[in-house]
């Protein structure tokens, strides 16, 4: 049947079948849900676990913006840092100097900062292999490390910087020694980013995304701007990244050079491996996983924790995430016997396993 | 005015010149076939017209303006697209995916990073038309790497299709497609809207001859003949040089 021959009342039925389907995509799975209203619930159930859970928030956070450039433009970076570093001084630097005294005005201020150094380093990254682009995001992060070392005068050098005041939020919540208003922040931050994220994903200009990542060639051949695609992408993350890293400024009213070291980036990348890119809630598992891990072994071996954290990494990147991925299936296949959706569809279709190194 | 034409458009590699020379005229609606045999700079040819590679020497003219530094993106929303000879797909999305994503860029709504994607009724409409069209809709929801060769040929025209060109370039459409997936190609191949110009690149003569009402022959990266089916296969040059060998097997 050609189309001339299709009228239009055969033609309406297919259509809204086709317009369900392309919507389902971007509904909210009972999972999704229930990974919200626990993540919040933990305010309530964790109390004295505040600190490291408002750490682990801004670490999801952060990896949340490297899994939108790897997981959904194939953009690998080991320079993440710049942004985080650049956003956590710039917040730092107004709160100490009484230039903007609002938290969530200069977070956001933070995060547009990020991202216009994210926007004019864009055009050094879209050109070259995978190896190219590692080595270019991490020399922009090291140069910046060394220009706050260089200009101690402001930014406090290796000492850090001392005497950032945040002033309570909205006027009234300050920040406390135990984390609990930094927690309720950062994690109310990490969703509302996560929730502009989504969007952006399952939008049309997110699915070009997804077709930029996979074949560069036939992207441009459809008419799709592959480079300011990219350029846009990366921008966005570098400013998701500013955000996360001034809000590790703001909850300790501190920052130190270590903003910019290659670990804080290279940290990321195990975060993304442990949690797979791809479906948004990697960065996220991956860092809950992380940093618990982390802390348990720490208690278990002070000295040697990262020899364990080394080994879970090996073990992980050889078991291979789709192997993992067929025991979840096979699990979620058992649960979808008694009629429950355990994991999103997403993390069975479109997960592809980390370009990682 | 012819709506494609390249003046003596030229390629070299280093030393080795792969097109030379050539002045390639397209007619607005034209079924036109671009022959030759293996390394006769076919697909140079087409990468040139497409924008993937950057002729060394000479000019490209679409409808009347000339393209030659225009880039490929800017091409196909001047009324050109293509396919591949390899199939260049987008494997992880599906075909109802990869067609809406087309759909989208045409209407110019590519950029827009709000609106969830299959929220718009126009753009729902067609990509079904398109699904139809090119007999994809039983796998429209499978990924695209899962779905059999011939399926996949359809989806690469199918592609190029809904950037609905004025002129299409066809890469090899048939190559390696297997028999019984052939006459689902051909038929679709042959459906194609009258009002689009088509320039087909084929290696298969029973396809050439039975589809294109014109035909040019490239050798050694230079057009060497140019004419009607009938002329070319008169012709006594192309049957030495090329088609002898092929129609007599």
């Amino acid at each position: 049947m050609t189309v001339n021959t299709l009228n239009a009342k055969n033609l309406a039925a297919p259509a809204a079948n086709v317009s369900a389907y392309l919507k389902s995509r971007a509904r909210w799975s009972p999972f999704e849900i229930a990974f919200w209203v626990f993540a919040f619930a933990t305010i309530w159930l964790f109390p004295g676990k505040h600190l490291i859970l408002k750490d682990t928030a801004i670490l999801a956070l952060f990896a949340l913006s490297l899994d939108l450039i790897l997981g959904y433009a194939g953009i690998i970076s080991l320079g993440q840092a710049a942004f985080f570093g650049l956003a956590g001084y710039f917040a730092g630097l107004v709160a100490k100097y009484g230039i903007v005294n609002e938290p969530v005005v200069a977070l956001v201020l933070s995060g547009v900062v990020a991202a216009a150094l994210g926007f004019a380093t864009s055009f050094l990254v879209l050109r070259g292999s995978d190896l190219t682009r590692l080595m270019v995001t991490l020399g922009v992060s090291l140069m910046l490390g060394e220009v706050a070392n260089r200009y101690s005068n402001i930014t406090g050098g290796a000492d850090g910087l001392q005497g950032v005041d945040i002033e309570p939020l909205f006027g009234r919540f300050r920040f406390d020694l135990y984390g609990h208003n930094g927690y309720v922040y950062c994690l109310s931050v990490l969703f509302v980013c996560f929730v502009i994220v989504r969007r952006i994903v399952y939008s049309p200009f997110g699915l070009s995304l997804r077709a930029v990542k996979g074949n560069p060639l036939r992207a441009a051949a459809i008419g799709i701007p592959v480079k300011w695609r990219l350029v846009a992408i990366y921008t966005v993350s570098a400013g998701i990244a500013g955000i996360a890293g001034a809000l590790l400024t703001q909850t300790t009213a501190f920052c130190s050079l270590d903003v910019f070291s290659l670990e804080r980036s290279a940290d990321l990348l195990l975060v993304l491996i442990i949690g797979g890119t791809g479906y948004l809630y990697g960065g996220l598992i991956g860092a809950v996983i992380y940093k618990f891990l982390q802390d348990w072994i720490a208690n278990l071996t002070p000295q040697y924790w990262q020899f364990w954290i080394g080994l879970v990494l090996v073990v992980l990147v050889l078991i291979g995430r789709d192997r993992m991925r067929n025991w979840i299936g096979t699990v979620r296949g058992a649960v979808a016997g008694v009629g429950v959706r355990l994991l999103p569809r997403s993390i069975t279709l479109g997960g592809a396993a980390p370009d990682g190194p | 005015m012819p709506i494609l034409e390249t003046i003596r458009l030229e390629k070299r590699f280093g030393g080795i010149t792969a097109n030379h020379d050539v002045n390639l005229v397209v007619e607005k609606g034209a079924r036109h076939a671009l022959i030759g045999p293996n390394g006769a700079g076919k697909t140079t040819l087409i990468n040139m017209l497409t924008g993937v590679l950057k002729p060394t020497a000479g000019r490209i003219m679409l409808e009347g303006r000339d393209i030659t530094d225009v880039v490929p993106h800017e091409r196909v929303r001047l009324g050109m697209a293509r396919t591949f000879q390899i199939n260049q797909l987008f494997l992880d999305l599906t075909p109802l995916e990869s067609i809406g994503l087309v759909v989208s860029e045409r209407l110019g709504l590519g950029a827009d990073w709000w609106r969830v994607v299959g929220t718009r009724s126009s753009v729902t409409d067609e990509i079904v038309e398109v699904v139809e069209r090119f007999r994809l809709t039983d796998v429209m929801h499978e990924r695209t790497a899962r779905l059999p060769y011939g399926k996949q040929r359809l989806l690469e025209i199918a592609l190029a299709f809904t950037c609905r060109p004025r002129v299409l370039l066809l890469d090899e459409p048939a190559a390696g497609v297997p028999e019984a997936e052939r006459h689902e190609l051909l038929a679709t191949i042959e459906a194609l809207p009258a009002e689009v110009t088509v320039l087909l690149i084929e290696h298969d003569m029973d396809l050439v001859f039975s589809f294109a009402d014109r035909i040019s022959v490239l050798v050694n990266g230079s057009l060497f003949v140019d004419g009607a089916p009938e002329e070319v296969a008169r012709d006594p040059r192309v049957k030495a040089v090329y088609l002898g060998e092929e129609l007599d097997a």
